[in-house]
Parts: C-alpha cells; sequence; structure tokens
C-alpha cells in the first residue's frame, strides 16, 4: 500500500475509534481499565537463570535473566549491577528492523529498568562476592516475539516474573547457588489517550490511533517509584491524576493475581 | 535516585545545601540568536548549567523514507560535551540521550504546527556545555526559544521544570547533588496557554500526594519560567528593531551629506 492510501485508511480507523472511545467503549469491549488476559509461563526457558514467557492478549514478550559475575561501578562498589535490554526482533512485526537498538527499544528497556531499580526490587547490595571488586551482574535481556500493543506493560511484567524466580549460578563459579534476593514487586501500568479518554494495555490498533501514552510503575505500598509520558500529544492535569490513582488500584490487582503478592 | 549518603540535604532551618528555599528556582538567564549559521538559536544559563539550542528548518526530512506525506517530523538532539561533567562522557550518543532526545522531540512536536509543513524535518540540537541536573528541561526550554527564533509556529513556548523529593520534602528544581542523594525527581514541561503536560518523567519514590504537589510545583515555576522566555525573545526583537532603526538614521544621515 502506498504511503498516501496508507494515511486514508489511518484517518479513517481514527476516526472511527475516536468515535466509539468518546463513549468509553473500546474495540474489543474491553472497559477503560481492562487488560486483556494475562498468561505468564515462568522458568520457560531453562539455560536461563530466571526468565518468563508473557501473553498479553496477541502480545507475546520472553524475558530472560543471565547473572555472570563481574566488576561493580566505581560509585557503587558494595552493590551488584543491573543492565535492562530490549530487542524489537524483525520476527515480531514488519515494522520492526534487524540492527542497534534504537530509540523505541531502548525508551522499552529504560522505562522496565527504572521501574526495578526505584522500587528496590532486587537487594543489589546482596549481590557482592568481593566487595569494590567482584559483584553479581544481572542481565535482564526482553525480547518481543509478537507485537500488538503495549510492550511496556508485556516486558514489565516479564521482567518481574523473571527476576522472582531467579536463582544467582554460584555453584557454577565455586560459590553457593541462592535465590535472587528480592524485596518489592513493582509493577506498571500504562495507559493511551484517545481523543480524550484515557485506556489502559492498548492494543496495536489502539496505540496506532492514540496521540499520549503514560506508564506508571508503583509498589505494594502503593506508592510511584516511576512515570513515563511517552507520544506527541498531551495530558491534562487531572488526566495524569486520575492515571496515578487508577495505576495503584490496577497494579494492586495485577501484583496479586500474577505475583501473587 | 541514587546513592545511599548519610549527607542533609535540608538544614534545620529548612534551606538546601545552595541555601535555596523548597520551592525556589536556581537563577536562570536566557539568550536568543547566539549562533549565526542556524535557523534558530538559544543559550540558557539554569544554575550551573550551560546549554545552546539550535534549530534548522522546516528543511526537506532526509534520508527521504523519514518523510511524512502530512506533516514535518521534529528530531531534537540531546548531547552532553564530554567535559561537561565530572567524569569524562564518552562522545557519541549512549542511552540515556537516545531517550532524552525521544521525549523532547515529543514534547516539541506537541506544540509546533507540523502540519504546516509536509516532509519536512524541523531538526533541534542540543548541546549541554556544562552540567548540573535538570539538562533535559533546560535544553527543552531553551530549544522551544530557539524555535521561536527560527520563526517556526507553535502554540506556545513549551517550558518546564523538575521537582523532587529530598530528606523527605517535595523541592522545586534538584541541583546536582540533590538529584544524586535525593528521593525522587519528576521532569515536567508543558504548553502554558493550555497547561496541557508534554514531557513527564519520574524515577525515586513519592506517594501519590507527593507526586500531585511535585506536578503542581513544578507547573507553576514552569508558568514562571514562560515569561523568561518570552523576555528573552523580546529583547532580541527590540534590539534588532533599535538598530535597524540606527542604521535608518545612519542612512539619512549619509544621504544627507
Amino acid at each position: 500500500m502506498s504511503k498516501g492510501s496508507d494515511e486514508i485508511v489511518y484517518g479513517l480507523k481514527r476516526d472511527y475509534l475516536e468515535k466509539i472511545s468518546s463513549k468509553g467503549t473500546r474495540i474489543d469491549g474491553r472497559s477503560p481499565t481492562e487488560y486483556r488476559p494475562i498468561v505468564i509461563t515462568p522458568n520457560y526457558v531453562l539455560r536461563a537463570e530466571g526468565s518468563a514467557d508473557v501473553k498479553l492478549g496477541k502480545t507475546r514478550v520472553l524475558v530472560g535473566v543471565k547473572i555472570e559475575p563481574g566488576e561493580p561501578f566505581p560509585d557503587t562498589p558494595n552493590q551488584g549491577v543491573l543492565t535492562t535490554n530490549a530487542e524489537l526482533i524483525p520476527m515480531a512485526s514488519p515494522t520492526f528492523e534487524a540492527g542497534p537498538p534504537n530509540e523505541d527499544s531502548i525508551e522499552l528497556a529504560r522505562v522496565v529498568d527504572r521501574s526495578i531499580r526505584e522500587s528496590k526490587m532486587i537487594d543489589l547490595e546482596k549481590l557482592v562476592i568481593t566487595p569494590g571488586e567482584k559483584v553479581w551482574i544481572v542481565y535482564v535481556d526482553i525480547h518481543v516475539l509478537d507485537y500488538d500493543g503495549n510492550l511496556i506493560d508485556a516486558s514489565q511484567f516479564g521482567a518481574v516474573a523473571a527476576l522472582l524466580n531467579t536463582t544467582v549460578p554460584g555453584s557454577r563459579y565455586g560459590l553457593e547457588d541462592f535465590s535472587l534476593p528480592v524485596n518489592h514487586v513493582p509493577v506498571i501500568t500504562t495507559f493511551v489517550k484517545i481523543g480524550k479518554q484515557l485506556f489502559v494495555d492498548p492494543s496495536l490498533e489502539e496505540e496506532e490511533v492514540s496521540s499520549a501514552r503514560l506508564s506508571i510503575a508503583t509498589d505494594e505500598n502503593g506508592n510511584i517509584v516511576a512515570m513515563q509520558k511517552g507520544l506527541s500529544g498531551s495530558f491534562t492535569q487531572e488526566e495524569v491524576y486520575n492515571a496515578i490513582d487508577k495505576s495503584i488500584e490496577i497494579g494492586k490487582d495485577i501484583r496479586r493475581r500474577l505475583f501473587g503478592r | 535516585m541514587g546513592m545511599q549518603s548519610d549527607i542533609k540535604l535540608i538544614d534545620e532551618n529548612g534551606l538546601r545545601i545552595d541555601g535555596r528555599k523548597p520551592d525556589e528556582l536556581r537563577p536562570i538567564k536566557i539568550e536568543v540568536g547566539v549562533l549565526n549559521r542556524a535557523d534558530g538559536s538559544a543559550y540558557i544559563e539554569w544554575g550551573g548549567n550551560k546549554i545552546l539550542a539550535a534549530v534548522y528548518g522546516p528543511r526537506e526530512a532526509f534520508p527521504k523514507h523519514t518523510q511524512n506525506p502530512s506533516r514535518a517530523i521534529v528530531n531534537a538532539r540531546y548531547n552532553m560535551a564530554a567535559f561537561s561533567v565530572d567524569e569524562r562522557k564518552r562522545p557519541g550518543p549512549d542511552r540515556r540521550a537516545i531517550e532524552i532526545s525521544k521525549v523532547i522531540s515529543e514534547a516539541l512536536e506537541a506544540s509546533i504546527f507540523v502540519e504546516q509543513f509536509p516532509r519536512t524535518s524541523i531538526d533541534v540540537y542540543i548541546e549541554v556545555l556544562q552540567a548540573d541536573a535538570g539538562t533535559r528541561i533546560a535544553g527543552l526550554t531553551a530549544a522551544s526559544v530557539a524555535l521561536a527564533d527560527a520563526g517556526i509556529p507553535m502554540k506556545d513556548l513549551v517550558v518546564g521544570c523538575a521537582a523532587g523529593k529530598i530528606d523527605g520534602k517535595i523541592v522545586l528544581d534538584l541541583n546536582k547533588e540533590e538529584d544524586n542523594y535525593g528521593e525522587a525527581d519528576l521532569p515536567l514541561a508543558i504548553i502554558p496557554r493550555t497547561q496541557e503536560i508534554v514531557l513527564m518523567q519520574m524515577d525515586g519514590n513519592m506517594t501519590r500526594e507527593e507526586v500531585r504537589q511535585a506536578i503542581e510545583m513544578a507547573k507553576k515555576a514552569a508558568l514562571f519560567i514562560s515569561n523568561l522566555q518570552k523576555e528573552a525573545l523580546r529583547a532580541k526583537y527590540e534590539k534588532g528593531e533599535i538598530q535597524k532603526a540606527e542604521e535608518n538614521l545612519n542612512a539619512e544621515v549619509n544621504k544627507g551629506e
């Protein structure tokens, strides 16, 4: 299809979605605060120290955790290291291209990373082998397999599920194996704005016509630990406050349902 | 938010390490039209930050496949000079810079009438020469002034400020130490005329009420900074008018001779 006719179809689709969304209706019949079905399969990859396969509607993301000994950062000699990476591989969507990470995959990885880091989910101080010299480095790799919208939440749920099932492979290096020390369980909730309405867990169709996006990560105390506004639209202050309140509620529900916490 | 420390960020009088009150901004100075080749430019000093912004365009978007037949694309590039921070920053975009460039591009695009310039790109270059926390917002604030200097039609000048939490208190416009040792940071940018939020990020740990307080505080400050942007533009315009008048006068005098 030429770009011109793409534009026409896009315009029609947007008009239609904006029309139905003004009444809070969604194309797949969900309520504005309803997620698509979430299915998480932990320990999907046995070679990984922890992993989870996440299906969020038709979006599918595989998250793997690998842990290796390495050097701490000079400014945090007594802490392990967390690094998060995301790959939008070409298999997942006709719009994804092979190659080095682009701004979309970098933003995805950094937003997921922020939710884990700022909630202090992993007790990094318990990941020291020799203070100042050797610590455990936790690599969280997000592999997007099938893209049907809302990669941020799918990836974040996957990362949390994988980390909750991660074993630090001490025995491989002449030490003891132990479960990754986890203190908190952050949950992220992403909203998009279509017309003047906010919807959680956007499908690809909804993402395509949305003007702005807001992701809010909350912890089990109902505190906010990370936020990211995206896309070139805007939110009113009221919309932000509203989204924050809902994210606390939804986060609580998802934490209980998915992670039993 | 980072390192653990015993540093006290607020003293017994309720003042911060640089002597500011909780809701007090660092000094801000904006200049317009500081570069020769760029279509528009601006310079901002904000606390210890020194940042240049330049705008090129609207110009034909390149490579061609990036062109959008119905509107301009906005490409901001946020870059830190190697010498802008204590420990030399390796030149070139790192992951942080790429993310910041993305959110700044999106925030500016929210205000620009992009549909007026199909197939073009509006390129915004932000160079951090000296960094002291809050660079993304300071850069964005300078960038929208540079856009105005380039004559690009916008809803309004995008402007921002950060608020955060240090020693359990919500404060405005964190400096470097507060950013390093504080508990939360929330950069925010708005379109003043409509008060829409076009950039918002947050990391750290805040309650719902604290987030509200931070947003409110940052918004209020942004509205204040918005006046500084407009004053800077006015200053350049007035200077230009005076110069023009002088030139005309000289020409008249010369004609008379």
